[in-house]
């Protein structure tokens, strides 16, 4: 094996772009790519020959993520761009978001995954409404960690006053957010200041790089295993002579650490029983946690099927029809009161009406707005919904998993909401 | 094999493992009619162990359609059929000869064998009432690629959309199809081409043995190592010589070229693509290099 690659043993860092429209977000992943060492030849001719033949002065990195027809011609980013990098101990995943309003749905779908997310701010410019929307979002999808790069240092003459300035105005945003872990990092995306190599123009910074400071950050902790949660996925019946008697259930554990001998509860029946052993492929384990997928067996012959929850008798989520959430909207059709869609949570697709619309959040000033009795594209508020059969849910905070649900119209079979539990009741 | 870790940390390739197995349960559970689409390299391979690894001990409840496009490696229909036979999985094999044939694509002698397996699939999809086809692609392939949901949606036509593709948040994947339509899964999205020869050599499982370094009769057309066989004849001041060689991919013979290697294990491999200057397809595939938006194009029009 080479030794500067051992991916059996690399732990992993998801991370999301986020910021508005033309703050570097692209150019930053095309300079990270490539002082990192990770880029190909040929890509980087590609990208050399598409930035000569348009005219530029300079190599556009942003082209290396851009990978649609539709967004080199319009130098802007549509849709999510998922690249990979390593470093000797860990795999990065990164989603290039869209910062253009419009897209809005795009970098939601990129940011619900992400360990870290990282708001890109113009320097000159400062935080825009887009750069709110996108933290808020962020802090809303409780992403745990997240970074302000303030980009385009190069054009405010590398000033630490104009670092300082906006610091301290993302700072004051953000006591109002849910944000655990903020470091806040001067770069040149373009030029590479402070990307993987310090910045020689601003000695005044005494922080990480960025490359530093996603190689050291600390996800391990952002899991539950306290709260043991097992959403049924696929029941597993071999019907054949060697297995004949063979039934698992199939799915990811959600929460909490499985275990043989275990005295479990299946949702919504409440029936109780013990796990008899938990299967990964063709051996049995002593464990399972989190994103583990694997199979496990009970020792009664109780009834379980796909959209059930497996939880432990003293801890266990509580089944309920009437969820409380934050939704976000993603179509241009607005979400009204007596709307009904369809909801998918965990393993589990019911149909949802739409009760009620408390308020809906204005991004710019987290102010509640209680008047407007809809969601329009792209906004976010506070909804009541009322389902046809119980969900097993769990508060957003306490676990990401069992804790978000999607949307659907049922005409158009298109996603248009996202949704974060507040609370079952 | 996986090892339970202390601090409950699941490493890179277990997590991807787990993503993978999650979707194709997903899909089992939630499509009426799915198939797993296999070309018989180390992607369509790696989805297979992923596939018999998210069912057993039950056998994989979907089959597997290959596309023939005539100018497939002798030696990966071979492993193609060691794979089958193994797991007990019923083949469908959809062939550009019979869709030539049939008048379901039409050879007009301009048109690429590569091209022809749209059209030879989209029946095959049509024909059989599949719902959902998995496909071994992975987004650190290339730039269209990389844009990709795991659930890609297709229409009527079986033409993907990227200017408009469904929102898709965390795990919970949307599976809803109109009449006609049906979905593409990529179970290894998130995999890369490390981590691919990372988990066969962990899992010990069968590849073709082109991959690994031999001795053949190649030829140097656009820059790229080309095999010599009767199904891709030499054009004028082509000149055949011996190479120790292997296979990056495994595409079609007249258009998938080889590396000069003497990589003959995993490790040997792993350490080559470490240090490699040029992507895969980059390196080897010809379809991939005609334009800039040649993958997106293709993939606009239904390609895998
Ligand atoms: N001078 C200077 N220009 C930069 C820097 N970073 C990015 N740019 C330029 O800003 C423009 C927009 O960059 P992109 O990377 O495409 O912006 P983006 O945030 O990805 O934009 P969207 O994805 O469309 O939201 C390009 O012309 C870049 O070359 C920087 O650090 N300094
Ligand atoms: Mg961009």
């Amino acid at each position: 094996m080479a030794d500067t690659v051992q991916p059996t043993n690399m732990d992993l860092l998801r991370f999301a772009t986020a910021g508005s429209v033309d703050d570097g977000k692209s150019t930053l992943i095309g300079r990270l790519l490539l002082d990192s060492k990770s880029i190909f030849e040929d890509q980087l001719e590609a990208v050399e020959a598409t930035s000569q033949s348009k005219g530029y002065d300079y190599t556009d990195l942003a082209l290396l993520t851009d990978g649609l027809r539709s967004e080199r011609e319009q130098g802007i980013t549509i849709d999510v761009a998922y690249r990979y990098f390593a470093t000797p101990n860990r795999k990065f995943i990164i989603a290039d978001t869209p910062g253009h309003v419009q897209y809005t749905r795009n970098m939601v779908t990129g940011a619900s995954t992400a360990d870290l997310g990282l708001v890109l701010v113009d320097a000159r410019n400062g935080l825009t409404e887009q750069s709110r929307r996108h933290a808020v979002i962020l802090s809303l999808l409780r992403v745990p960690h997240m970074v302000l790069a303030i980009n385009k240092m190069d054009l405010v003459d590398f000033s630490q006053e104009t670092y300082e300035k906006i610091h301290a105005e993302f700072t004051q945003f953000a006591t109002k957010l849910n944000i655990p872990d903020l470091e806040v990092i001067p770069i040149s995306a373009l030029a590479g200041d402070n990307v993987v190599n310090r910045s020689e123009n601003m000695s005044w910074y005494s922080g990480p790089t960025l490359m530093h400071h996603l190689e050291h950050v600390h996800v391990a902790s952002d899991r539950d295993l306290i709260d043991a949660r097992f959403p049924v996925q696929y029941v597993v019946r071999p019907k054949s002579d060697e297995h004949h008697d063979y039934r698992g259930y199939g799915g990811m554990v959600a929460g909490g650490v499985l275990k043989p001998g275990d005295e479990v509860v299946v949702l919504p029946s409440g029936m109780t029983s013990k796990i008899a052993g938990i299967d990964l492929f063709d051996r049995e384990i002593d464990e399972a946690f989190p994103p583990m997928s694997v199979t496990v067996r009970l020792e009664d012959d109780v009834d379980v099927s796909r959209g059930d929850m497996i939880a432990r008798v003293r801890n266990a989520p509580t089944p309920s029809q009437d969820i409380d959430a934050m939704v976000c909207w993603m179509t241009t059709t607005p979400l009204k009161p007596r709307q009904k869609l369809a909801i998918k949570h965990t393993t589990r697709t019911a149909r949802a009406l739409v009760k009620d619309i408390q308020y809906r959040l204005d991004v710019n000033t987290l102010h509640r707005d209680q008047e407007t009795k809809e969601l329009g594209v792209n906004e976010i508020g506070r909804v009541q919904l009322r389902t046809t059969v119980p969900l097993l849910c769990d508060p957003y905070s306490q676990n990401r998993t069992t804790g978000s649900f999607i949307l659907i119209d049922e005409a158009t079979g298109v996603t248009v909401g996202a949704g974060m539990i507040n609370s079952g009741s | 094999m996986t090892e339970t870790h202390a601090d409950y940390r699941l490493s890179q390739l277990d997590q991807l493992e787990a993503e993978s197995i999650h979707i194709f349960r997903e899909v089992a559970a939630e499509f009426e009619k799915p198939v797993l689409m296999f070309s018989g390299g180390k992607d369509s391979i790696v989805m297979l162990r992923l596939a018999e690894k998210a069912f057993y001990p039950a056998k994989i409840p979907f089959p597997v359609l290959q596309v023939d496009t005539g100018l497939d490696f002798p030696e990966v229909l071979e492993t193609r059929d060691n794979w089958v036979n193994r797991l007990g999985v019923r083949l469908v094999v959809a062939s550009i000869d019979d869709a030539i044939a049939n008048g379901v694509v039409v050879d007009d002698g301009k048109t690429s064998r590569n091209r022809m397996q749209i059209g030879t699939l989209l029946n095959a999809i049509e024909e059989n009432g599949f719902t959902a086809a998995f496909g071994g692609g992975r987004r650190d392939e290339e730039k269209a690629r990389a844009k990709e949901r795991v659930y890609s949606h297709r229409d009527e036509f079986g033409q993907w959309d990227p200017k408009n593709q469904r929102p898709e948040l965390w795990s919970l994947y949307n599976g809803r199809l109109h009449e006609g339509e049906h979905m593409r899964i990529f179970p290894i999205s998130n995999w890369t081409e490390l981590d691919i020869w990372d988990y066969i050599g962990r899992e010990g499982i069968e590849i073709p043995n082109i991959y690994f370094s031999h001795q053949r009769r190649v030829f140097v057309r656009d820059g790229m190592l080309m095999s010599e066989t009767p199904l891709n004849p030499l054009r004028a001041g082509e000149v055949v010589e011996e190479r120790t060689v292997r296979f990056r991919t495994c595409g079609d013979i007249s258009l998938t070229g080889c590396v000069e290697s003497t990589a003959s294990t995993i490790p040997e491999i792993i350490e080559e693509i470490a240090v490699a200057k040029l992507t895969e397809r980059g390196a080897t595939r010809g379809d991939d290099r005609f334009s800039e938006a040649a993958m997106e194009d293709r993939k606009k029009e239904g390609y895998f």
